[in-house]
């Protein structure tokens, strides 16, 4: 192949050294608008902040004044109840991370299989497509307390697997019903990644295969993490169902301390745990969507 | 291969038909481009110019007609056509540089998943071209970092990265500002005095008559004229190209 040729270089100087061009002061104009600025802050800050102590203090009051506060706080916030519960239903916790890693490797797995599957084309590939399809309407249908029983209870029946724990099956039948959901975000992504995308990686010889891993589904996982991610947050809760297995996770382990204290205070420290376990995602996902919206009017669409 | 000794062409098209539905968008297409030749592909917006660019690529399929690559009919269903869209480079009107991936990695990734190039060396390669069209201090920054002009360079030294046969072009300045025009024009000019051969579909008449070596007028899907860059635009033969070269100088 012959070699190209220096071209016009003259309009193509590296930009890095643009922004701090060091003589540059800003004048008193534009200093004057930034402390003005400041000031709208810090009122904002204050305003905000006042008003919000000011609702939790009636809040509060209203609370901790009304005729039944003393009986709900007893049998509600126990510390003592809370303390010598704690130890089981931790362990108990334990048992909610072990199925959520499981079931968010294995959504993963299966909502990609399904989402590539609904996105073959050709006449070919109908069954397949037209399975995926049904898979995903009937778990998306369903609900999830209902997929539980019918894993959790009519696997077992069979008889053909004796012995496998209750919290497989649990994790089996989260798998089932988010994937379906799963799969239709990923589809969703797949399928915002423009065709000429797949065009331009075909016409350098990438196969279809080499196409789908390196060029679209890393835009479309993009394109689709917020979404992802709020889907994740709602199964990290939704593992505490298998407890109506019999699995002895978190909730049932609250269960079971409550009935023994004859208090409902492990049912809220079962409660705060799942908070504290989903608070970071909650976070990271608010933050990540936030960033994605700013570069999307930012306008960096290509 | 054993044909290629008596077809001198490096691409020759026989007949190539090719119909969306009831509307036949290629109708019977001859069209031979020798090596190191440069020709021009002309005509009126829905002609059906880059169908027929596609289809050279096989990124679109034909009802009929044969594709001959350095004598080889790739339009033959046993062959790859994954090898042979690796022989042949494309550039598009829209860029579709890859915004995932960083303008070295764009420029890379034939010569790495295709061609089973050892990543330092594709870089080392990838830099050198870069550099040749003075985008080095690009490489690492993201496509939409760059200017239409300076992404539609990146995609042309992605599509020549891996050394193909063929140079398919598809109105590389169509979508550009005027003023970044000029410098993807020097590009491609420079590509063609290096001895790329290349196709292209393209509205800009003045680059076609100064570097091209034969320009083909296409109307509806039928090749109308085809004929030496000179004698085209100052003694065109057939009445239809002198109705389609006053339309066009007039807008
Ligand atoms: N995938 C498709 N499905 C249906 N019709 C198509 C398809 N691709 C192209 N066509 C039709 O084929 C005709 C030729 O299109 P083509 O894009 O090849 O024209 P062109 O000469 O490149 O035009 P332009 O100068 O506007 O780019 C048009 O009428 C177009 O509508
Ligand atoms: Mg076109």
């Amino acid at each position: 192949m012959p070699e190209p040729t220096q071209t016009d270089a003259a309009s193509v100087p590296d930009d890095r050294g643009r922004s701090g061009e060091p003589s540059w002061q800003p004048s008193e104009r534009e200093l004057e608008r930034r402390s003005f600025r400041r000031r709208q802050t810090r009122r904002s800050v204050l305003v905000s902040a006042g008003s919000t102590l000011v609702f939790a203090g009636l809040l509060l009051w209203a609370l901790l004044g009304s005729p039944g506060w003393a009986k709900v706080q007893a049998s509600f916030f126990d510390p003592e109840v809370a303390l010598a519960s704690l130890p089981r239903i931790l362990e108990g916790l334990w048992l909610n991370i072990q199925v959520l890693v499981a079931a968010s490797i294995g959504v993963t797995l299966v909502a990609l299989l399904l989402a590539t599957l609904r996105t073959l084309r050709g006449p070919v590939f109908f069954p397949l497509r037209a399975l995926a399809a049904g898979y995903t309407d009937l778990f998306r249908g369903m609900p999830l307390i209902i997929v539980l029983y019918l894993v959790g209870f009519g696997i077992p029946g069979l008889d053909f697997f004796p012995r496998v724990p209750v919290a497989v099956w649990g994790t089996l039948a989260l798998i089932l019903t988010y994937s379906a959901y799963v799969s239709e975000v990923f589809r969703a992504g797949i399928e915002a990644v423009h065709p000429s995308q797949r065009l331009a990686a075909r016409s350098l010889g990438l196969g279809h295969g080499q196409t789908m891993r390196r060029i679209v589904l890393p835009q479309a996982l993009r394109k689709v993490t917020p979404a992802l991610m709020n889907d994740f947050v709602a199964m990290q809760k939704d593992v505490g169902l298998i407890s109506v297995l019999g699995a002895v996770d978190a909730v049932r382990a609250a269960q079971i301390e409550s009935a023994h204290f004859y208090n409902f205070t492990p049912y809220v420290v079962a409660g705060l745990l799942f908070v504290l376990l989903a608070w970071p995602m909650i976070r990271l996902t608010d933050w990540v969507s936030a960033r994605m919206r700013a570069r999307e009017q930012a306008g960096s669409i290509v | 291969m054993n044909a290629a000794t008596d077809t001198p062409g490096l691409l020759r098209l026989r007949g190539i038909r090719r119909s969306f539905g009831e509307k036949l968008v290629l109708d019977g297409v001859d069209l031979d481009v020798d090596a190191h030749q440069v020709v021009a592909l002309v005509g009126a917006s829905g002609s059906g110019k880059s169908t027929l660019l596609r289809t050279v690529n096989l990124l679109e399929t034909i009802d009929d007609g044969e594709i001959l690559l350095a004598g080889e009919d790739v339009s033959d269903p046993r062959v790859d056509a994954d090898a042979v869209r690796a022989r042949i480079g494309v550039v598009f009107q829209h860029y579709n540089l890859f915004p995932h991936l960083s303008v070295l990695d764009n420029v890379t990734l034939a010569a790495r998943l295709v061609h089973r190039m050892p990543r330092a060396d594709a870089e080392r390669r990838g830099l050198e071209l870069l550099d040749s069209v003075g985008l080095a201090g690009f490489a690492a920054a993201f496509p939409d970092r760059l200017s239409g002009g300076q992404q539609q360079r990146v995609a042309i030294v992605r599509a020549i990265a891996t050394g193909p046969e063929l140079l398919l072009l598809d109105e590389v300045t169509s979508a550009l500002d005027p003023e970044l025009v000029g410098e993807v024009l020097a590009l491609v000019r420079s590509l063609a005095e290096g001895g790329t051969t290349i196709l292209m579909a393209t509205h800009e008449m003045a680059f076609a008559r100064e570097v091209a070596d034969r320009v083909v007028f296409l109307d509806a899907g039928r090749i109308i004229e085809d004929a030496p860059a000179h004698e085209f635009f100052t003694a065109p033969r057939e009445a239809r190209t002198r109705e389609f070269l006053t339309r066009f100088l007039r807008e």
